[in-house]
């Protein structure tokens, strides 16, 4: 499972989904392994706004993946600079930048293909088999 | 005509095939009545990707249609896709019908998550979703028995295959719905509020005749102001009764 898709589950609890601590699901005991995709640029920028930073930045500081910055890159920040002065008018030109293809690695090319996802908030442990992650809960805890 | 996404690689012993209800939404969703209303919704290219989650995927078809005709639909190719299905079967075979269907263009591809083995929409973070899809169990027959989820829900230890009785069961799961074929549906219905995108959320529920589409179209408008439900979408006309609809459920500025 990509890490992209982190940023849009939590734990699967009733009575965690209002406890700030369910999200996001921290990996724990991970095996990664890198999936190549193709580069969308235009999706990269339109998704900033809804990238959970901090939490995503936390995820990668748990999986000993390289530090992300503070603060979520610019629109700006992704494409490369000598391009970028032409305008965005040509936007089939726009070359990515190493800081775009460093975040299109983190979100959608690094997968959890083994592990387990742990919620922050009751402890419970979701397990991850050959990139699917399972959700289903017991039957004392629906 | 768009192009049906193939499905060629799911064994249909333990996974929904494609029938008249997932191509009733497949049409429905690439009509040029629905798209006119997605593309009013999400065109502005400068507005954050829509993330689509289908709950419930099966073979992956009607996520997979979505996904490689973003640009018709939606009008932008930056369209997010991320599935649920409750049979971990249907999880690994829907998100390759999936990534298949995108590869197969050769520009504007737009990008896909992953699938999850969950229950409905149980995982998803609140108010995350911009459209919600569900083709859910919809038929009139006795719930399947629950308990015995997690032995069928895998390749037995130390068996090569799945059992005759486990694929039984989780086909059973992709069709019978309980009560009024709406047990699994009401379920559902009650997190949608909870789940969809506060300004732009949309929702497509599909229902059959037995299961009162005009009765479980008045309950959604009771929600609350604002909140609509629409039949966008029918198929099996018969003196008068539609076998199938799709109902659209959204919720108007107030």
């Amino acid at each position: 499972m990509k890490l992209l898709t982190l940023n849009f589950l939590t734990c699967a609890i009733k009575t965690c989904k209002t406890n700030p601590a369910s999200f996001p699901l921290h990996p724990r005991d991970a095996e990664l392994e890198i999936v190549e995709a193709d580069m969308n640029l235009p999706f990269l920028r339109n998704i900033l706004p809804r990238l959970m930073w901090e939490e995503l930045r936390g995820i990668c500081g748990e999986l000993g993946l390289p530090e992300l910055p503070a603060t979520p890159p610019t629109p700006a920040d992704l494409v490369e600079a000598s391009n970028a002065v032409h305008g965005s008018a040509e936007a089939d030109e726009e070359e990515p930048s190493q800081t775009a293809k460093d975040l299109h690695r983190i979100l959608l090319e690094t997968c959890i293909q083994e592990g387990k996802l742990v919620c922050g908030a009751c402890e419970h442990e979701y397990a991850v088999k050959e990139g699917v992650a399972n959700f289903l809960l017991p039957g004392h805890l629906v | 005509m768009l192009p049906t996404p193939s499905t060629s690689h799911v064994c249909y012993d333990r996974v929904y095939e494609p029938a008249e209800d997932s191509y009733l939404l497949l049409d429905t969703l690439s009509a040029a009545s629905e798209t006119a209303f997605l593309q009013d919704r999400f065109n502005n290219a400068s507005s954050t990707p829509p993330l689509v989650l289908e709950v419930g995927v099966g073979s992956g078809v009607v996520l997979a249609f979505v996904a490689a005709n973003a640009g018709t639909i939606f009008g932008r190719h930056d369209v997010l896709t991320l599935g649920t299905d409750i049979n971990s079967f249907a999880c690994r075979a829907a998100a390759q019908t999936v990534r298949d269907a995108i590869q197969e263009r050769e520009d504007g591809r737009s990008v896909f998550t992953d699938v999850v083995n969950g229950d409905l929409a149980t995982a998803m973070r609140p108010h995350s979703v911009d459209v919600f899809i569900f083709n859910p169990p919809y038929v009139p027959a006795e719930l399947p028995d629950l308990s015995c989820h997690d032995k069928y829900n895998k390749v037995p230890e130390g068996k090569k295959a799945t059992s005759f009785e486990q694929d039984s069961y989780l086909l059973e799961l992709s069709y019978a719905g309980g009560e009024d074929g709406m047990v699994v549906t009401n379920r559902m219905l009650e997190h949608i509020p909870g789940i969809l995108s506060a300004d732009r959320g949309v929702a497509y529920v599909l229902l059959c005749a037995q299961n009162k589409p005009e009765v479980v179209k008045q309950r959604i408008r009771e929600w609350g102001a604002g909140w609509m439900a629409e039949s966008v979408g029918a198929s099996g006309k018969k003196a008068g009764w539609e076998k199938l609809v799709i109902v659209r459920i959204w919720r108007n500025a107030i």
